[in-house]
């Protein structure tokens, strides 16, 4: 279980702090969505998740025991800027090779062309230099994925085609997601809860159960006992303001 | 206000040693704006749609050949007149936020702008506060630099970079892109305004939904050619969508079906014959035989025989 205990941060101390005791957790294998108002947060919560930045307060662990201080971290990122998650002087296959040897098939269902391999980031367009960050992120011990914002420069066919392949690995493998949007829409298609952190007094404060997302539940058939099944407990959505 | 006839972009790149080869990104390419109208420009990722709006711009890599014509205000748009009348008649809203100097403060950038685009020396202060207020952006991001600022932030202050001037064109390259509902319908209300008071915004995007409800016309990119241009109000059904590539587009959005009825288009076919019939559903033998022209539908173009 990936958790997050009163987590907070702040970006220096003449800054306030972006957000005060939050508390998250997935599980394996659940599909949690997160929403809130740009510049609260949001992506700094990733950071935090995947060990980029550490903690101000709190701390953040995967099953039990912190995340690893070197080696392959098992909580991924997929960045909002994909541009600005790559170096710029490395070829596409030298990109994917950093996470080891890149699985042939998950190429091909990202619909990754075998060209693209020898072109340098400046030139692929966005979406496709994200399905690169997205292949690299899905090395073997990668346990947990954190989406922020991961289909918004795609077009619908393709951000409908990566959703797919990215729940069919996460069903597979028993992945824990975390997607950041804006689109209700897709976090209702998406995800079995949504969260939505970051209202006005910047404190964890809301959480609404999802709409019965029918394509979800065929994909991942809900037990008793698993994570899914709480969203039936969710308090219902506070008025709006 | 601005009208593109038969564009064609080629990019030339080195396969081995000395050995050259020619891409060809963009072709046929037809759009139009006219002043006080929002163009909505949607399509595949990597159609061409940013290489579109840097070429009106004329700052296109070197290795990039441009044909076609291409008429600004009714006179030709040449590199020289390019160059003179960019960020003063023609702005642009980046893409990425990379295009952000890292090393200038953010209100430094827009007061940069402002003077650029030829606002008084004087005004440019009230002008620059004028235009954070409206991007709901705090006073004090003004002396943030760029690395401190959320994506959503940094998309706003690219915006107001673009549209601070007094630009008669404004080619916004997703402007919404990771910023939340009521901010994205408050920056493209702006754009709105902006075509209002005679100007022209010409608005790529994928965020559909949110275009729709500002855009007049909507124009569908596809393996960088036009396949349709519809209005609006055609959106609001599958009944009055003409190309088979725009249906699916709409059928694949999470607020419908969110299924990919259609293979996403990764390989056209260079062969002679419409260059969707790889991926198309309704292909049959007309679809090998002739590219497709361009033809009038309703108040709408599109590029299909079967249309």
């Amino acid at each position: 279980m990936l958790e997050a205990r009163n987590l907070a941060y702040r970006y220096g101390k003449q800054h306030s702090w972006l957000f005060n005791d939050l508390d998250l957790r997935i599980t394996p294998g659940e599909i949690v969505g997160l929403s809130g108002p740009s510049g609260r947060g949001k992506s700094t919560l990733a950071k935090l998740l995947a060990g980029y930045l550490p903690p101000g307060r709190g701390s953040v662990m995967v099953d039990g025991r912190p995340l690893p201080e070197s080696g392959h971290c098992p909580v991924q990122l997929l960045f909002q800027h994909p541009e600005l998650a790559v170096n710029p002087r490395w070829k596409a296959g030298d990109i994917l090779a950093e996470a080891g040897p890149p699985d042939a098939a998950l190429l091909r269902d990202l619909g990754i062309e075998p060209s693209w391999l020898a072109r340098y980031p400046h030139e692929l367009s966005g979406g496709e230099l994200q399905r690169i960050c997205l292949v690299r992120a899905l090395a073997p011990r990668t346990r947990y994925l954190l989406c922020d914002e991961m289909t918004s420069m795609l077009d619908a066919l393709t951000q409908a085609s990566i959703w797919r392949t990215v729940l069919d690995i996460a069903r597979s493998r028993e992945l824990g997601l975390l997607v950041i949007s804006h689109d209700q829409a897709l976090l209702g298609k998406l995800c079995h809860r949504t969260v939505c952190y970051f209202q006005s007094d910047h404190r964890s404060s809301a959480c609404f159960p999802a709409a019965k997302p029918s394509f979800v539940r065929k994909a991942f058939p809900v037990r008793r006992d698993s994570p899914a099944a709480r969203t039936d407990t969710w308090a219902p959505p506070p008025p709006p303001a | 206000m601005l009208d593109i006839q038969n564009l064609s972009i080629r990019f030339t790149r080195y396969t081995f040693g000395l050995k050259k080869k020619e891409v060809c990104i963009v072709r046929s390419l037809d759009l139009s704006v006219s002043t006080g109208q929002v163009m909505a420009v949607i399509g595949q990722s990597g159609a061409g749609k940013s290489l579109l709006a840097h070429a009106l711009l004329g700052i296109l890599p070197r290795n990039a050949r441009i044909e076609g014509r291409v008429f600004f205000k009714g006179q030709p748009l040449t590199p020289e007149r390019q160059s003179a009348i960019r960020g003063r008649e023609i702005a642009l809203i980046p893409q990425s936020v990379t295009y952000l100097n890292p090393l200038l403060r953010v209100g430094v950038q827009v007061a940069r702008a402002a003077r650029l685009s030829g606002i008084n020396q004087k005004d440019v202060p009230a002008t620059v506060s004028r235009a954070f207020a409206r991007y709901l952006l705090q006073k004090k991001v003004a002396a943030w630099f760029p690395f401190q600022l959320s994506g959503g932030m940094a998309r706003r202050v690219l915006t107001a970079t673009a549209t601070v001037g007094m630009a008669d064109l404004i080619l916004a390259d997703e402007p919404t892109s990771g910023l939340d509902p009521i901010t994205a319908r408050e920056a493209l209300g702006h754009l709105r305004e902006l075509a209002n008071t005679g100007k022209a915004v010409l608005l790529i995007t994928h965020d559909i939904e949110t275009a729709l409800q500002v855009a007049d016309m909507v124009t569908v990119f596809c393996a960088g050619t036009t396949v349709e241009v519809a209005r609006a109000d055609d959106f609001k059904g599958l009944g009055h969508l003409r190309h088979p590539y725009t249906r699916a587009l709409w059928a694949a959005l999470p607020t419908n079906s969110f299924i990919g009825t259609m293979k996403p288009i990764e390989r056209t076919s260079d062969t002679g014959g419409c260059p969707f019939r790889l991926c198309c559903n309704d292909q049959d033998a007309v679809c090998g035989q002739s590219v497709p022209e361009l033809k009038q539908a309703g108040e709408g173009w599109v590029r299909c025989h079967h249309a």
